[in-house]
Parts: structure tokens; C-alpha cells; sequence
């Protein structure tokens, strides 16, 4: 199979890391050769973040390049936006419809642009969620990046059942229950 | 693919250190090798610990190796400057039990304050180095490093880069080699570097190179793979995986060890292309010695020495391809800030209130340099922020530092931080030193330290008491003060700035990440009280924006309840959730 690019793109704290751990998992359970890049220290407080992950028979470098993405998962409009050029023409990116000011936006330096959704909406097939409200009607904020991995599976070649069992085998055992909840919410919406 | 696993590259260096019979590990936290340390303590056959700088832990790895056991010390690239004075003499010493130092670069500069290459430091002081491509080969190779250096006698360097010690990959385990301890046997020749032994040595670290000159040459960590022969390339590490992807057709050298390197293997490779490319990350240390046996190579003719390369880079450079990228315009930038409840933003909130220059460190307080805080000045390396100050009075005497300050970390502080302090209190400096005391080394992710009362292992320790060092080594004025007090904090500064002496700070607050910070509860704006001033937003916490309406709002999901902004509200308008 030729290599498959997907990339999660967000916030730092917004918990990429487990949804990177959630696909790496699933994929090499699946038999694949999987790569994953992720960024640690001084980036994480708060920063913009970006995980790759790549699948398929026999994979080389762990980014993934410009142009050639299959899925772009956003957890963030401006991270969305910022990485749109990564996407592959006919790509699907699966955006959270969540708005967080970087600093200079804070201060005024910069202003936060507006109709992101319809720049990244050229040539690409987009999924927007408000995975935030979801995750508050479940009762844990937290667990809005699920929902959107749960959208995002929509649009890859595993079922169901295989992403539950990996949740089930990757998430803190406190949390299984409702990340599986938030998942099947997510696969569910779209 | 049953039986692999997904690992960090930085999880199968400490993975290879067990399966190598490693017994000792010794490490300061730096990105991107932390997690080298943090993955070791899981193996409880292994003694790991973390040490209050680089330099410490290489002579406790070297120490290991001395009486006879596998020891491993890792670190960052700026670390091994720290840890360079061992590092050139224990090129000499050589081992008796194995020896790897693991070296993390950083190129693109993800979390550093230089791009300096460990491959030049290596050759400088004579030690080979290998740099494994995946996290596959990055177990592999540590092992490889084990039995290099007892054979060879000399300790060795893994050299990794961020996109190696942070990309995950599959890995195959094994078990754990029987490895016996070598017996110590007093060698004062060998192990005792003084300058007629260290003469006898250095014609051993000569002939050293020379014999790994040649043996390299059949080292299995050295592949070739000949394809087209029009275009061949040498690469290693990281890079190999762009020219895979990038120039599939090639012929390929990928180098496992690129110190020394292996010349009658470059050179029978050389002979066998029409076109010759070095590949390498940041500087031309493998092309400038090709070039030097009169081969003709290109390589930072076309390729840069600055940043992380790719496969998309390697397609425009070498084979003009034009890559149409249409990134997105007017994308604001979203740099790391300090977080919500961070106890740093107070104390730079009261430095910016009475207009104060700081020195700056190494840590998350960097970040005090940037709007709206801007009130670092500088950030050089560890512990530099109070020997720079002192620098300063003495060049421009002491009414001209009265605008400024040193802020140094607790962790960074215990690295070198006290070198420094003790220096100012001998060449009787007046200057002011704040010690921003979060109980944690932070922006590595939370390690403990020598003032935090327990081991990396998880043991409890005794702790440095910082306030009592500060007195022990003579600093007459010392104050304890928590970091969100900020009336007091203000008082104290400027009393301590007022002085004809010396005075240090301790302004404590646990990071706000940690488990044991104590904040229970948040914070909201009342609308009709809020006059809309701003006052709340001058510290930049990220919790606190301003809606398209005018209305200042708190983002109850990210506040971390430390008050900060109540304090400087004048109008009552901020108050606590239920």
C-alpha cells in the first residue's frame, strides 16, 4: 500500500499526543509500517503544534511533506489554517470549530482572521465539528479531541470496532468509558 | 510486523542501554533528550539518576566505567559543552566498562538556544560517533556503541537530532545481555591524566582513529545500496529518510558512524557514481573531509547548513523541481507562552511595574522576553543570567545595574546558577538575583532536582535548602518570598535593589502543572463592574481576551485561579466561580 499521510494540527495542551498514540496504535496493529513525529519541550506551552503520522507497507521519513496529506485533523481554526497547505487537493480535513487568540492577537499586534472555513475550503473537503460543546453535553471538556478523531475515522479504513479496542487499550483506564462515548459521538456526527 | 512496538527514538536509546547490560545512567534534562532519562527509569536493573548538570553526569557515567560496569550519560547538544572538560579526557582514559554518551542536536532549533553540530565536538576530542536513522536502529545502535567501546577502548557518541529522539517508529525487542562486570585493576598510566601519562595516552588516541579508519570500513552500520549509478549520495541519520523518499533511484552510503570516518569505504562508493552528494543536517563535517581527499562532492553548495532538511527540500535542490506550496497569508504566529497561573508571569508582572531590566536563563522564564512582559534582556546559557550581571557591574559600575536584576530557575540555578553567585559574593557584587523557585525543572516536562526531595528513581532525598546555600556561601541579604504575593514581592525588590550589597530572592510557587500546585478554584469577570481598562491583560495571561464587543472575558476552562489579575484589578470586577 503506498504510504498514507495524516496530520493532527493544534494548540499546545490540546492533547495531540494522545490522539497520535490513539492512530499509531491502531496502525500497527493493522500490520503497517507506521511512522509518527511529535513535538516536545518548549513548544508545548501553548505554542502551535503539528504530529504526523504516516502508514503504509514500508515508510522512510516520519513528516509529512507538503501537499501530501491525506487528512488534516485541526483542532483549532488557525492551526487549520496555517497547515492547509499541507493537504493533499481532494483532501479531507476535519476541523473543531474552536477559536484560541495566540498572543499576538491577544495584544493587538495581529488580528485573528476571519472566514477561515471557507479559505480551507478550496479544493478540499471539509468536516467541521464543535467538538467542544459535544464534549460538554458528554460532561468532560476534555474529550473533545476524541470526537474529532471519531469524525476524522470517518475517513480512513478501519472500522469501528478496531478503533474502539484500541481506545479501550490506549487511554487512562479511568477515562476508557467516556472516550469511547466521545468516540462513537464523533463517528456518529457526520 | 507482530512482536514490534511503536517507540520514541529517545524510548529505544534507553530500551538499547537495557538490552546492552547497561547498569548506570546518569543525566540533566535538556530537550530533545529527556525522555532517554525518563524512559531508562523504568528499567530497575539499571541505576539512573539525575545529576545537576551534564558535566556531573558524564564523570558519574565515567566513574561507572572505571570500576568496570556499561554506563551511559545523555544530554542535549549545549549540554555536552557543559560536559566538554570531562568528555576530551576521557577520550584519553579511554574504558574498562563500556561508555556511550547519547547527544541530542537540535537542528531547527525547536527548543534551544544554538544549532551547533555534537559531530565537530566529537572529532575534536577524538571519539567516534554513530547516528542511527530510526528508533529501530537507534536501540540497535547502542548496543553496537557498547561493544565499540570496550573493544576499541573508548567511550562513544550517539548523536541524535530532534526529528530521531521525538519521531516514534517500530522496534523489535530483545532481552537483556548477561553482561559481567570487568574487574578494576589500579592503572595509574591509563587512568590518572597527568601530563606525562596523558602524553603516553594521546599516541593511543591517535592510533585509535587510525585502527577505526580502517575497521570502520566492515562495520555492518554502514550500508550501501547502488541503484542508478548516475546520482549516489552519503548520508546518515535523520537525513537518509529524506533521500529515500526524495531519490528513490539513487545509489545510496548511509553512514552508521560518522567519526571517524570510514575512507576506503567512501572511496570505493565514490568511484562506482558519475554524481556525488553529501546529505547531511547542519554543518559540512562529513563533506569537507571528503573534499579534503580530493573527491569531488557536492553538498552546502546547494544544501543549507541551517535547519532540518526534507524530502521536498532534496527534490527542489537537486532535481530543480518545483513544488508549488500555497500557504495560507496573514496567518498570525502562536509562539509558546507562559501558561495560565504560571508563577513567572507574576513576578515579571512586578518587574515590569518598577521598570526593571532582567538577565535572563534558561528555563519557560525565557519567555518573560517577549510582549507584553518584554522584560528579559538576555538569555545566553545556563546560569549565565548572574555571572553576566555581575560582568555588567563591573564594567559599568553599580549605579548602572540599579535597573537591573538576574532571574535564573531553581533547576538551572543548581546547574551552574551557584558557580555564578558564588562569584558575585567573592568579587563583591551589589546586584540582585531572583531565584524563580517552582520546585520542578519545568519546560523539559517536570523533572525533579536536587532541591525537590526526590530521585529520579522516585525515592525520597534530602533537598537543598536554597535560601540557607545562598546564606552558606556568604550572600548577606536573602529573602523567601511566595511568587504571587506581589505587594510583597515588590516591597522586597525594592528594598533588596536599594542596598549597597548583594541580595537574592527566592520568589516560590510550584509550576502550575504540577500536581501539587494548589489552585481549587477560577476566576470570571463581572461585566457590570468591569470598566474595560485592560489592566488585567498587561500580563499576557492567555486565559484573558478581549471580545469583538469590548467585553474582557476569563476562559474558564484554562484559568488556573492564581489570582494575579484580582490584584491588579482597581474595580472589584474579578471574582471567584463557584
Amino acid at each position: 500500500m503506498e504510504t498514507k499521510n495524516i496530520m493532527i494540527v493544534g494548540v499546545g495542551g490540546q492533547g495531540t499526543l494522545l490522539t497520535s498514540r490513539i492512530l499509531g496504535t491502531l496502525m500497527t496493529e493493522a500490520g503497517y509500517d507506521v511512522k509518527l513525529s511529535e513535538v516536545h519541550g518548549m513548544a508545548q506551552r501553548g505554542g502551535s503544534v503539528v504530529t504526523f503520522v504516516r502508514y503504509g507497507d514500508k515508510v522512510y521519513e516520519p513528516i509529512v511533506e507538503e501537499g501530501q496529506a491525506d487528512v488534516l485533523i485541526a483542532f483549532e481554526k488557525l492551526e487549520a489554517l496555517r497547515y492547509i497547505h499541507y493537504l493533499k487537493e481532494g483532501g479531507a480535513i476535519v476541523i473543531n470549530d474552536q477559536q484560541i487568540a495566540p498572543m499576538p492577537v491577544v495584544i493587538g499586534a495581529a488580528k485573528y482572521p476571519k472566514n477561515i472555513l471557507e479559505e480551507i475550503s478550496n479544493n478540499h473537503r471539509v468536516y467541521k465539528v464543535d467538538a467542544l460543546e459535544e464534549a460538554k453535553k458528554l460532561g468532560n471538556s476534555k474529550v473533545f479531541n476524541v470526537i474529532v478523531l471519531g469524525v476524522a475515522a470517518q475517513h480512513m479504513e478501519f472500522s469501528k470496532e478496531e478503533w474502539l479496542s484500541v481506545i479501550e487499550k490506549t487511554v487512562p483506564a479511568k477515562t476508557v468509558d467516556i472516550n469511547k462515548k466521545a468516540f462513537e459521538l464523533g463517528y456518529s456526527l457526520i | 510486523m507482530t512482536g514490534k512496538i511503536l517507540m520514541l527514538g529517545n524510548e529505544a536509546f534507553a530500551r538499547g542501554a537495557y538490552e546492552a547490560g547497561c547498569k548506570v545512567s546518569a543525566a540533566y534534562p535538556g530537550t530533545p533528550s529527556t525522555e532517554i532519562s525518563e524512559s531508562i527509569v523504568k528499567y530497575t536493573e539499571i541505576y539512573s539518576e539525575w545529576s545537576p548538570n551534564e558535566k556531573v553526569a558524564l564523570e558519574v557515567a565515567i566513574g561507572a566505567s572505571i570500576v568496570g560496569v556499561r554506563a551511559l550519560a545523555s544530554m542535549k547538544h549545549v549540554g555536552l559543552n557543559v560536559a566538554a572538560d570531562p568528555l576530551f579526557t576521557a577520550s584519553y582514559i579511554g574504558v574498562n566498562g563500556g561508555l556511550v554518551i547519547i547527544v541530542a542536536d537540535d537542528p531547527g532549533l525547536y527548543s534551544s538556544q544554538n544549532e551547533q553540530d555534537t559531530r565537530a565536538v566529537a572529532r575534536a576530542a577524538k571519539i567516534p560517533v554513530l547516528e542511527p536513522s530510526d528508533s529501530s536502529e537507534a536501540k540497535e545502535f547502542v548496543k553496537f556503541a557498547y561493544e565499540l567501546s570496550e573493544k576499541y577502548d573508548t567511550p562513544v557518541i550517539i548523536r541524535s537530532t530532534t526529528r530521531l529522539s521525538h519521531s516514534q517508529g517500530l522496534v523489535e525487542l530483545n532481552d537483556r545481555l548477561d553482561i559481567e562486570d570487568k574487574p578494576y585493576e589500579r592503572n595509574v598510566s591509563k587512568n590518572v591524566m597527568m601530563p606525562g601519562n596523558a602524553k603516553g595516552r594521546h599516541i593511543v588516541v591517535e592510533n585509535r582513529e587510525l585502527a577505526l579508519i580502517k575497521d570502520s570500513c566492515e562495520f555492518p552500520i554502514n550500508t550501501i545500496e547502488y541503484n542508478d549509478k548516475k546520482i549516489g549520495v552519503i548520508t546518515s541519520g535523520i537525513p537518509y529518510q529524506y533521500v529515500k523518499e526524495a531519490l528513490p533511484e539513487a545509489s545510496v552510503l548511509k553512514l552508521g558512524i560518522v567519526n571517524p570516518l570510514p575512507r576506503g569505504l567512501i572511496e570505493e562508493f565514490a568511484s562506482k557514481v558519475d554524481t556525488l552528494y553529501v546529505i547531511e543536517e547542519l554543518d559540512p563535517i562529513i563533506e569537507e573531509q571528503v573534499k579534503s581527499w580530493g573527491i569531488k562532492v557536492i553538498g552546502k553548495e546547494i544544501f543549507t547548513v541551517q535547519g532540518e532538511y526534507s524530502a521536498n527540500m532534496l527534490r527542489r535542490a537537486i532535481k530543480g523541481e518545483d513544488i508549488a506550496v500555497h500557504a495560507a497569508e496573514g496567518v498570525p504566529n502562536r509562539p509558546p507562552i507562559l501558561c495560565p497561573g504560571c508563577p513567572h508571569r507574576s513576578v515579571y508582572t512586578v518587574l515590569k511595574k518598577l521598570k526593571l531590566r532582567a538577565a535572563g536563563d534558561i528555563g519557560c522564564y525565557t519567555l518573560g522576553a517577549v510582549a507584553p512582559l518584554s522584560v528579559v534582556d538576555t538569555t545566553i546559557c545556563m546560569g549565565a543570567s548572574i555571572s553576566s550581571l555581575h560582568g555588567m557591574e563591573k564594567a559599568k559600575g553599580k549605579e548602572y545595574i540599579k535597573d537591573w536584576v538576574a532571574v535564573i530557575g531553581d533547576s538551572t540555578f543548581l546547574h551552574t546558577g551557584v558557580n555564578s553567585l558564588i562569584n558575585m559574593v567573592y568579587n563583591k557584587s551589589t546586584g540582585t538575583v531572583l531565584i524563580l523557585d517552582n520546585s520542578t525543572t519545568g519546560m523539559t516536562g517536570h523533572q525533579d532536582h536536587a532541591a525537590t526531595g526526590k530521585t529520579l528513581m522516585g525515592e525520597e532525598t534530602r533537598s537543598v535548602d536554597l535560601e540557607k546555600l545562598c546564606k552558606a556561601i556568604g550572600v548577606p541579604n536573602v529573602y523567601v518570598i511566595n511568587a504571587f504575593d506581589t505587594k510583597k514581592l515588590e516591597k522586597t525588590i525594592k528594598e533588596a535593589m536599594a542596598l549597597d550589597e548583594i541580595a537574592v530572592i527566592i520568589a516560590q510557587a510550584p509550576c502550575v502543572l504540577l500536581k501539587k500546585s494548589p489552585i481549587t478554584n477560577r476566576y470570571f469577570i463581572d461585566q457590570a463592574k468591569c470598566k474595560k481598562c485592560g489592566l488585567c491583560m498587561k500580563p499576557g495571561c492567555p486565559a484573558i481576551t478581549k471580545k469583538e464587543n469590548g467585553d474582557i472575558v476569563i476562559n474558564e476552562t484554562i484559568c488556573n485561579g492564581c489570582g494575579l489579575c484580582v490584584d491588579l484589578c482597581k474595580f472589584d470586577a474579578i471574582k471567584k466561580t463557584e
